[in-house]
C-alpha cells in the first residue's frame, strides 16, 4: 500500500465521504453557492445562515469525489460559529496547506489537516477547492445584496 | 495470458516512451496514442532534409517540401480507402473537421425548419457542432436514442430521418462505450431520404480497417494523434461531389486562386480547403504511422484489439460491484471499457491506479449528453491499443482490487 494514498485517503477522510456532517439543504439560509467542476461532473450547493457577522448555521449537498465532499463536510465543521473574517482565514490557511505552499498552516487546522496530502496530488487540488470556493461566494454575496438568501453566481475550479 | 498479444511482443520496444517507462500502464488511447520510433523519425527527417514553405517557392527545396506534403496526403488517402487523394482535406484533427463541414457544408445547405440528426453516443464535437448549427439557422436538432446494451437505436434512427432531413451525424464508434456502429445501415437510413452521411471516425480509423469509397459515408473525419502519429493534424475525406458544393472554410494564402479590389476565386481542391501554412511535419508523421499500422496490418491489429477487450471483460467481471457500460461481447466495441466500481467516484479511482502507474480517464469523455442518459456523472474508462497486452490487463485489475480494500478497509 502507498504511503502517499494513505495519507492521502486517511480514515477520517473516508468517514466524511462515507457520511458526510450537514449534509442537508437549509431552508432558511442567509446566502447560498454553487461550485461546478464541469470536467469532474462535480456539483455542490454550500448554503450559510449568518446572525451579524457570525455563520451560526452551515450545510451542503451534491455529489462529488471523497476528496471533494470530505472538506465539503469537514469544512461546515470548521466555520460553523465563526464569523465571516475568521471563515475566510481559514479558507486562506487550508488552500496554502492542500497546494504545499504553506504547508505549516496544517498544525492551525485541526481535523481539516487530514486533507494535507492532497497537496501531493495536484490534479486534486481542485476537488479538495470546491467547496470552499462556493462558501467563498455566498459569503460575497451575502455582503453585497440585502435579499434574505442570496444566491451567488456558481462557482468553477475547472 | 498468450490469448491477446501474439505477433505483436515486441510492439511495445517500438515506443520510446513506453520503453523507457517499463512500470508504466498506458491504458488511455482512447485519448491519445503513444508514437512510434517511425514517427518521431520522419518528423525529424522531414525538417532535417525538406523544411521550406509548400507550394510557396519555385525553388528545389520547397519543391521537397510539397511532395512530402502530397506525398503524405496520398498515402493517408490510400491507408482510409480513399482513391481520390485529393479530398482527402488536412485539418488540426477530428473536431476541426466536423467544425469545417458544419460551417464550409451546413451553413449553405441547412435551413429553417430543415432537421439535423445526432446520436446519444456522440462525442461532444459531433454533438455541439451540429447543435449550434441548427441552432444557428433555425432547423431541428434531433437526438437517436440507444438500445439498452448502448446501441444506436436503428428503428428510432429509422423514424427519425425524415424528407426534411439534411444530415445525420454520427460515430464510427463511440469514444465512452467503445460501440461500434452499422456504419452502412445507418449510410443506407440516411441516404433513402436524401440526407447527408457524417462519420466521425476519430475512434474507428485507429482500430479498425475503414474503406472510405466501400462505407458510403459523405465524410469522414478522423484525428491523427489517435492513430499513432503527431498531435495538431487530422482530416476528412469527403465525397467530391460534396465537397464541390461547400464554402471556403477559412480564407487566406493557398486557398485562393486570384484575389481581385472587390471579390476573390478559390483554388482547386485539397487547396480550396487548406488556407495558410499548412501542417507539414504533422502530415509526414502522420504517413508513418499510417505505414507503421498497415506494416502491423489492421486486421492483426483488430484482432489483438477483441482478444485484449474480451480479457479485460473476463478479468473485470471477477471483481464484485464493478458495472461495465456498453455492449457485451469484445465483438461488438473497441478496445473501450467503461465503468465504475460500486460507490467509489471515478476520480478516487484514477488517482489510486495512479499510483500504480495505470493510467486511465476518469470523467464524462466528452460525452454529457450521454452520461446523463446513463445516469452516472462519470465513469473510468480503460483502453487499448497495439502496445498493450494482458500483463497491462492484469495490472489493472490487480490495482482496482487494491482500490477497492483501501475504500472500503476504513468504514464500518
Amino acid at each position: 500500500m502507498s504511503a502517499e494514498l494513505d495519507e492521502l485517503y486517511q480514515s477520517i477522510i473516508l468517514d466524511h465521504n462515507r457520511r458526510p456532517r450537514n449534509y442537508r439543504v437549509m431552508d432558511d439560509a442567509s446566502a447560498h453557492a454553487e461550485g461546478k467542476n464541469p470536467l469532474c461532473g462535480d456539483q455542490l450547493t454550500i448554503w450559510l445562515k449568518l446572525e451579524g457577522d457570525q455563520i451560526s448555521d452551515v450545510s451542503f449537498q451534491g455529489s462529488g469525489c471523497a476528496i471533494s465532499k470530505a472538506s465539503a463536510s469537514l469544512m461546515t465543521a470548521a466555520i460553523k460559529g465563526k464569523t465571516r473574517g475568521e471563515a475566510e482565514q481559514i479558507f486562506t490557511t487550508f488552500h496554502g496547506v492542500v497546494t504545499g505552499a504553506h504547508p505549516e498552516g496544517a498544525e492551525s487546522l485541526g481535523s481539516l489537516k487530514a486533507l494535507g496530502g492532497v497537496s501531493r496530488f495536484p490534479l486534486r487540488v481542485k476537488c479538495a477547492s470546491l467547496a470552499w470556493h462556493a462558501m467563498h461566494a455566498a459569503l460575497g454575496q451575502h455582503g453585497a445584496a440585502d435579499t434574505p438568501d442570496a444566491a451567488a453566481a456558481p462557482v468553477s475550479t475547472e | 495470458m498468450s490469448i491477446a498479444g501474439a505477433g505483436f511482443t515486441d510492439v511495445r520496444s517500438d515506443f520510446p516512451l513506453l520503453a523507457a517507462s517499463p512500470g508504466l500502464v498506458y491504458l488511455d488511447s482512447a485519448a491519445t496514442s503513444q508514437k512510434p520510433r517511425v514517427v518521431l523519425d520522419a518528423v525529424r527527417d522531414y525538417y532535417e532534409t525538406a523544411n521550406a514553405n509548400p507550394h510557396r517557392g519555385a525553388y528545389k527545396l520547397s519543391g521537397a517540401a510539397t511532395d512530402a506534403y502530397h506525398g503524405a496526403r496520398r498515402d493517408i488517402a490510400r491507408f482510409l480507402g480513399a482513391a481520390d487523394a485529393d479530398t482527402l482535406i488536412f485539418t488540426r484533427g477530428t473536431t476541426e473537421s466536423l467544425n469545417l463541414l458544419a460551417t464550409a457544408w451546413g451553413l449553405p445547405h441547412v435551413h429553417r425548419g430543415d432537421r439535423v440528426v445526432v446520436t446519444r453516443l456522440e462525442h461532444h464535437a459531433n454533438f455541439v457542432t451540429w447543435q449550434q448549427l441548427a441552432r444557428a439557422v433555425g432547423a431541428e436538432f434531433r437526438i437517436c436514442e440507444l438500445t439498452p446494451d448502448g446501441r444506436v437505436d436503428l428503428d428510432q434512427l429509422r423514424a427519425l430521418v425524415t424528407a426534411n432531413t439534411k444530415v445525420v451525424a454520427f460515430g464510427h464508434v463511440s469514444n465512452a462505450l467503445g460501440t461500434i456502429n452499422d456504419v452502412r445501415e445507418i449510410v443506407k437510413i440516411a441516404h433513402a431520404l436524401g440526407a447527408v452521411a457524417i462519420c466521425d471516425g476519430a475512434q474507428g480509423a485507429p482500430h479498425l480497417q475503414v474503406d472510405f469509397d466501400a462505407l458510403g459515408v459523405d465524410a469522414y473525419a478522423f484525428s491523427g494523434h489517435k492513430m499513432l502519429g503527431p498531435m495538431g493534424i487530422g482530416g476528412v475525406i469527403v465525397r467530391r461531389q460534396m465537397l464541390e458544393t461547400m464554402h471556403p472554410y477559412q480564407f487566406g494564402g493557398d486557398m485562393i486562386e486570384f484575389v481581385f479590389d472587390g471579390d476573390s476565386t478559390w483554388n482547386v481542391l485539397p487547396h480550396k480547403f487548406e488556407a495558410g501554412t499548412p501542417n507539414v511535419e504533422g502530415a509526414v508523421g502522420l504517413a508513418a504511422a499510417a505505414r507503421y499500422l498497415d506494416a502491423l496490418g489492421m486486421d492483426a491489429v483488430r484482432a489483438h484489439e477483441v482478444a485484449l477487450t474480451s480479457y479485460a471483460l473476463e478479468q473485470l467481471a471477477t471483481i464484485e460491484g464493478l458495472h461495465v457500460y456498453g455492449p457485451a461481447s469484445a465483438e461488438a466495441r473497441s478496445g473501450v471499457v467503461s465503468f465504475t466500481l460500486g460507490d467509489i467516484h471515478p476520480h478516487d479511482l484514477s488517482t489510486m491506479l495512479d499510483v500504480d502507474g495505470v493510467c486511465v480517464r476518469a470523467g464524462h469523455h466528452c460525452a454529457q449528453p450521454l452520461m446523463r442518459a446513463l445516469h452516472v456523472a462519470a465513469t473510468v474508462r480503460a483502453s487499448f491499443y497495439v502496445y498493450n497486452s494482458t500483463a497491462d490487463v492484469d495490472a489493472l485489475v490487480a490495482s482496482l482490487r487494491r482500490a477497492k480494500v483501501r475504500f472500503h478497509a476504513h468504514v464500518g
